[in-house]
C-alpha cells in the first residue's frame, strides 16, 4: 500500500513538472525561481486547508464548512482588530486558531454523539456560519484603511526571501507530517477511515477520533481566516465563497481516497500545487480566468477515475469473479 | 455503524398510532404550526396572491428534490443539480440568440440535462466511482463551461412565449409550476411507493449486492436515477429561467445544498434504504413557507440559510437528543 501511494505521488509531481515544462516552453519567466515562490505563497492557504481537510477525509468523514469557518473568524479577527487596535496579533492569531477549532468541535460533537452523516452536519453549519458573519457584521465590510498596519503586515514579513505566509504553510506541513507519521492520534486517523470495526477492537475510540480530525480541520481553517483577511486586507460575508470545492478537489487530486483510511500529507499538498500552478498560469498562457472552474472540476473526474482504477476494492473483484465463473 | 437505526423501508399499513408518530406526521405538524404563526406574525401571509407567490420558492427545488430522494434511497447522491441548471440554461439562452421557437428551447433544456446526467450515470455506474466525489467534479465542470461560455455577459431575448414556464397561471392563482410540482410528485410517489422500480431503488439503498443477487440490475437502475436527476433539473433550468427571463453563469448557485436539506428534511435517510415522497412534499412546503414567512418580516435572505441550516441539523438531532435523554 505504501509503495502504491509513494507512486501516486510521483505520478503527482510529474504532472506538475510536465505542466511546468509546458508553461515554460512558451513563457519561460513563469517558471523563474520567484515566480514559483510567489505562486507557492498563493497557493499556501489552500494547502493549508487540504491538510485539514485530508485529516478529516481519511476518518470516512468530510469537511464542507472549512470555507465558512474561514469567512467567519476572519471576520471575528478583523472585527476584534477595528474594535481595539491595541490587541497584539499574537493574540489575534491565538483567537483565530481557538475561534476554527470550536466551530469544527460543534461540527466534530454532532458526528460523535449524535451520529449525524457528517456530510449533512458540515452542509448546515457550512450555511449557518456563514449567516452568522451577516449577522455580526450587519452585511458590511471591513475595509483596508480600517485595520492596523501590524494586522495587515504579518503574512507578508519576509524571512529569507520567502513572506512568513508560505514558512507558515511550510511548517505546518512538517507538523503535519510528523503527526501523521509519528503520533498514535495520527495512526489512529487512518485506522478509523481504513476498517472503523478493527479500530475499534485495537481500542480506538472511532467517533473521539473523527472529533479530533473536525477540531484539527477546524482549527486550520481558522488560521487561514486570519492569514486571509489580513493578506487581502479585506474582510465581507462572503470571502471564499466556494472554497470548500477546491479543498477536496486538492485532496481527491492528491489521492486521498474519499472512503478513508488512504492518502498522506505529500498527496494533499501536491494536489493543492497543482490546482495552484493552473489557477497562476491561466492569466499567464492567456486563457481566461473562467476557464478555472471547468479546469478544476475536468482534473477531479481524471484524478478520482485514475485513483479509483488503481486501488478498486477487493471485495468487489472477488464478486464479480464469482459472477462469470457462475 | 448505522445499520441499527434503520428501519424497514416498508409502507405496509400500519397501526393508526405508529402513523401518528411518523416522521412525515411530526414534519406535517411543524408546517402548519409555521402556517400559524406566519399568519400571526405578517397581516400579509394570509392572501392568495401572496401564498401563491410562496410557492415559486420551492416548486423548481422540490422538482429535482422528488429525483434526488429516490438517488439518495438509493445510496448515490448528485450534487451537480444546480450546475446542470446553469448549463441547461446556458444552452437555451445561447439558442434563444438564433430566434429558435419556445419548443426547441424547451428541448433543448431537457436534452442538455438528461445528456448531463448520462454524464453522471456513466462515470459512477460504469466506471465504478464514487458519485459524491463524482459530481462535486461534475459540478465544477458543468458551471465551468457555463463561465466558459458566458463569463460576465449574460443571456436575454428569451421569446414571449418562453416566459409562460415560470410566470404563467393555469387558473385564477395556481401557477404553471405549482401544477407541474403536484404532477411530478404524484408521478414519483408512484412510483417510488407503487412499482418494482421503486421497491427495487430501496433494496439498492438497504443492501446493493443483496439486490444484486436478487436478480435487480443495480448499475441500471442507478443509471436511470442519474439520467432522472438530469431531467429534473433540466425542467427546473426551463422554469427557473423563464422567470428569470435572463441566464447569468452564476444562476441556482448553491441550490444542490438547499435540494438535500429538502430531500434529507423529508425524512429520507442520507445514507440510503428509507425515505418517501409524502415526506419530501411536505418539506418543501416548510422550507417555502420559512423563507416566505421569515421574507415577509424583512429578514434578510442569508440570515434565512441559518434557519435552513439549522432545521437541516435541528431534524436530525432533536430526535436522537431526545432518545438518547430518555435513556
Amino acid at each position: 500500500m505504501k509503495q502504491l501511494i509513494k507512486s501516486r505521488e510521483a505520478i503527482l509531481t510529474a504532472a506538475i513538472v510536465v505542466l511546468l515544462g509546458l508553461i515554460a516552453t512558451r513563457f519561460p519567466a513563469f517558471v523563474t525561481p520567484g515566480n514559483l515562490a510567489a505562486v507557492f505563497n498563493d497557493t499556501s492557504p489552500l494547502i493549508i486547508l487540504a491538510i485539514g481537510q485530508m485529516i478529516v477525509i481519511l476518518t470516512k468523514c468530510i469537511d464542507l464548512s472549512v470555507a465558512a469557518t474561514l469567512a467567519l473568524t476572519g471576520m471575528v479577527c478583523a472585527m476584534i482588530n477595528v474594535a481595539a487596535p491595541g490587541v497584539p496579533v499574537f493574540v489575534i492569531v491565538a483567537v483565530a486558531i481557538g475561534m476554527g477549532m470550536a466551530l469544527g468541535a460543534f461540527n466534530g460533537v454532532l458526528t460523535w454523539k449524535l451520529g449525524i452523516p457528517p456530510i449533512v452536519v458540515t452542509l448546515g453549519t457550512m450555511t449557518i456560519y456563514r449567516g452568522i458573519i451577516f449577522l455580526i457584521s450587519d452585511g458590511k465590510w471591513v475595509n483596508s484603511h480600517e485595520m492596523t498596519p501590524a494586522f495587515k503586515a504579518l503574512p507578508r514579513v519576509a524571512f529569507l526571501g520567502l513572506p512568513a505566509l508560505s514558512w507558515l504553510a511550510i511548517a505546518i506541513i512538517l507538523i503535519a507530517f510528523v503527526a501523521m507519521t509519528r503520533t498514535t492520534l495520527g495512526r489512529a486517523f487512518f485506522a478509523v477511515g481504513g476498517n472503523p470495526h478493527a479500530a475499534v477492537y485495537t481500542g480506538i475510540n472511532v467517533g473521539r477520533t473523527q472529533f479530533w480530525a473536525f477540531v484539527a480541520s477546524g482549527g486550520l481553517a481558522g488560521l487561514t481566516g486570519y492569514l486571509w483577511v489580513s493578506r487581502y486586507a479585506v474582510a465581507y460575508v462572503d470571502i471564499a465563497l466556494g472554497f470548500e470545492l477546491d479543498v477536496v478537489a486538492a485532496c481527491v487530486i492528491g489521492g486521498i481516497a474519499i472512503s478513508g483510511g488512504i492518502g498522506s500529507v505529500g498527496g494533499a499538498v501536491l494536489g493543492a500545487i497543482f490546482l495552484g500552478v493552473i489557477k497562476n498560469a491561466l492569466p499567464v498562457v492567456n486563457i481566461s480566468p473562467f476557464w478555472q472552474m471547468a479546469i478544476s472540476g475536468s482534473a477531479i473526474i481524471i484524478a478520482i477515475a485514475v485513483n479509483t482504477r488503481a486501488g478498486r476494492s477487493k471485495g468487489r473483484v472477488i464478486l464479480k469473479k464469482t459472477e462469470a465463473e457462475a | 455503524m448505522t445499520s441499527t437505526d434503520r428501519f424497514i423501508p416498508d409502507r405496509l399499513t400500519s397501526p393508526l398510532q405508529k402513523r401518528l408518530k411518523s416522521w412525515e406526521t411530526l414534519l406535517l405538524a411543524v408546517a402548519i404550526a409555521i402556517f400559524i404563526a406566519n399568519s400571526l406574525a405578517s397581516p400579509y401571509f394570509l392572501n392568495a396572491w401572496n401564498l401563491s407567490d410562496a410557492t415559486f420558492n420551492f416548486t423548481e427545488k422540490a422538482m429535482i428534490a422528488f429525483a434526488m430522494a429516490l438517488l439518495i434511497i438509493a445510496g448515490e447522491i448528485d450534487l451537480s443539480v444546480a450546475s446542470i441548471i446553469a448549463l441547461a440554461s446556458t444552452a437555451m439562452g445561447a439558442a434563444a440568440q438564433f430566434d429558435v421557437s419556445t419548443l426547441t428551447l424547451v428541448l433543448i433544456g431537457l436534452s442538455v440535462g438528461l445528456a448531463c446526467g448520462a454524464f453522471n450515470a456513466v462515470l459512477v455506474t460504469m466506471m465504478g466511482l464514487p458519485s459524491i466525489v463524482v459530481t462535486i467534479g461534475t459540478m465544477s465542470l458543468f458551471r465551468g463551461i457555463s463561465y466558459i461560455v458566458l463569463g460576465d455577459q449574460a443571456y436575454r431575448g428569451y421569446p414571449g412565449a418562453f416566459s409562460y414556464f415560470g410566470q404563467g397561471y393555469v387558473f385564477w392563482v395556481i401557477s404553471f409550476e405549482f401544477v407541474l410540482f403536484a404532477v411530478l410528485a404524484v408521478i414519483y410517489g408512484v412510483v417510488l411507493h407503487k412499482t418494482n422500480f421503486g421497491r427495487a431503488v430501496y433494496a439498492i439503498g438497504n443492501n446493493a449486492t443483496g439486490a444484486l443477487f436478487s436478480g435487480i440490475r443495480v448499475d441500471r437502475v442507478k443509471f436511470i436515477l442519474f439520467l432522472l436527476t438530469g431531467l429534473m433539473s433540466g425542467i427546473a433550468a426551463v422554469c427557473l429561467t423563464s422567470r428569470l427571463g435572463s441566464t447569468r453563469p452564476s444562476i441556482g448557485l448553491g441550490m444542490e445544498l438547499e435540494v438535500v436539506t429538502m430531500v434529507v428534511l423529508g425524512g429520507v435517510n442520507i445514507l440510503g434504504g428509507s425515505g418517501s415522497i409524502p415526506g419530501v412534499v411536505i418539506a418543501a412546503f416548510v422550507m417555502g413557507l420559512v423563507t416566505f414567512g421569515l421574507g415577509l418580516l424583512n429578514v434578510p435572505g442569508i440570515v434565512m440559510s441559518i434557519f435552513i441550516g439549522a432545521l437541516l441539523i435541528g431534524v436530525i438531532a432533536l430526535p436522537r437528543l431526545w432518545s438518547m435523554l430518555r435513556k
